[in-house]
């Protein structure tokens, strides 16, 4: 089956996608300290944050609404963390309800502690979502390779580049071959037939580890991943970045008013 | 001369389950061979033992000579290549070309020639142009070739093929056999696609229960008709 890969998109043409992985990296993760440092009443910083990424993100040419979507995925997992904030913050309450027996109050410290999550959360999300929506994976893996982070690592990403939809049609397979024969029966049957379903998985991922390093062996593996590399700066990576860290010094500046 | 000899080769897995017992053959230079039998005969089990991926205390297998042991490992796995039976797992990197030139690499080939060697082998398999595209989304055809053009890369003398048709369709099946067929190597080919290996190979070995049950041309063997009954291999006459 198909699937809509990590690096969807990353396939078209512009200048953000002819740039260096290792540049694109550097930026990212320049954005993504900044948003961090950013305090979160800096409304004009963070807006100018926002409109760095979305303007790149446009310069892409990615598509807007796809750039969305995907940075909504995150949100169920911030909100599960995030939403319990504002009622454990002290200071000046902001309001009180009576829930059942408790008597809750929300505080404006809270809010603001919520509010910096999320905003934080999303605009460095938009910046990964360019990042890899503009490089192709195994591209984008030679990048770190080359920025040192380290061999096992970058090893793991690529397996799970490599197997994560391999998986993903076997767990489908599975479903359907349970499906098929699902005539009914309690829920609890139903749970454990579940349970079964991830166990055998399991053993086959195992497996396919087994044979996966044995063919690696029989090509002579060694333990040492040697990739060959045609990453090459470009001009434009020296103006990108250059420009880049121009508009994130002025929103450090800003920010520090 | 001899590429391969295996003499008495025993070997059980660790749950004691006896998966070869006293197996002793011969390949020689340029031949093209099929280790034939029924599922769980031990073909699979065989073929790793050929560049040293799983070892037996009990018996001797040697590859050019070469006793099948860890300060031979190395050139063996050179030139001996190994192709898996699923293509899923014998290919693990992110694009075609890392992996036809993962064996390259790990010769230590220099950049230029790892990238003249990629090209010749996705050549070899018709697969040119194809360097950038993920694994993923090749087809079963395609997969089977690129796995094969993974072992050309490293100039391996011997080709050592499992099942390399099974899941494929007639016209992917066909195509395949004439791939193998226009490779200037020595084959082994592990199978039970009786009509692959009367195409492909002169001699084949028959295979069952661990046991070597017999050795001999392929058209003799395979028109001993109560032998291939008697061990699954064709259904018995009604």
């Amino acid at each position: 089956m198909r699937h809509a890969f990590i690096d969807q998109y990353s396939d078209l043409d512009s200048l953000v996608h002819q740039l260096d992985p290792r540049t694109k990296t550097l930026v990212v993760l320049a954005f993504v300290l900044t948003v961090m440092a950013t305090p979160p009443m800096a409304w004009l910083s963070l807006a100018l944050c926002a409109i760095l990424i979305i303007g790149l993100i446009l310069l892409a040419r990615l598509p807007p609404l796809y750039a969305l979507k995907r940075s909504a995925v995150v949100v169920p997992f911030v909100l599960m963390i995030a939403i319990f904030l504002p009622f454990f913050e002290g200071g000046e309450v902001a309001g009180s309800y009576n829930v059942w027996l408790w008597r809750v109050s929300v505080t404006y410290d809270g809010l603001i502690v919520l509010w910096n999550v999320i905003i934080k959360s999303w605009l460095s999300v938009l910046s990964l979502i360019l990042l890899s929506a503009t490089t192709p994976f195994p591209r984008l893996l030679k990048g770190l390779q080359r920025l040192g982070v380290p061999r096992v690592m970058v090893m793991l990403l690529s397996f799970m580049y490599r197997y994560l939809f391999v998986l993903a049609d076997e767990a489908m397979r599975l479903g359907r071959a349970r499906e098929s024969r699902n005539l009914g029966g309690g829920r609890i049957w139903q749970i454990r037939t579940l349970g079964n379903m991830v166990g055998t998985l399991f053993l086959r991922s195992y497996e396919r580890a087994e044979h996966v390093y044995q063919a690696m062996v029989a090509r002579g593996f060694d333990g040492e991943m040697r990739t060959l590399s045609e990453l090459r700066f470009e001009r434009a990576d020296l103006w990108f970045g250059i420009v880049c860290s121009l508009c994130l010094a002025v929103i450090w500046l800003t920010a520090l008013r | 001369m001899n590429v391969i000899e295996i003499e008495n080769l025993s070997f059980s897995y660790p749950d004691g389950q006896e998966a070869l017992k006293d197996v002793s053959l011969t390949v020689s230079e340029r031949e093209t061979v099929g280790f034939i039998g029924p599922n769980g005969a031990g073909k699979s089990t065989l073929l790793l033992h050929l560049n040293g991926i799983l070892r037996s205390e009990n018996g001797a297998v040697r590859v050019f000579g070469l006793p099948v042991e860890e300060k031979h490992l190395r050139e063996i796995r050179r030139r001996v290549g190994l192709v898996f039976q699923n293509p899923d797992d014998q290919l693990f990197s992110p694009t075609v070309f890392d992996d036809v030139a993962f064996g390259p690499m790990s010769m230590g080939c220099p950049e230029e020639e790892v990238r003249q060697r990629v090209r010749r082998a996705l050549e070899q398999v018709g697969m040119s142009g194809h360097e950038r595209r993920s694994p993923h989304h090749l087809s079963v055809g395609e997969k089977k070739r690129i796995a094969i053009a993974t072992v050309l890369s490293m100039s391996s003398e011997v080709l050592v093929i499992d099942e390399p048709t099974s899941s494929l369709d007639p016209r992917g099946r066909w195509e395949l056999i004439e791939l193998l067929q226009a490779l200037p190597l020595t084959k082994v080919i592990a199978t039970h696609d009786l009509e692959m290996v009367r195409v492909l190979c002169q001699r084949s070995i028959l295979l069952d229960e661990g046991w070597v049950v017999a050795d001999d041309l392929t058209s003799r063997l395979l028109s001993d008709l109560p032998l291939l009954v008697s061990h699954g291999l064709v259904p018995p006459p009604r």
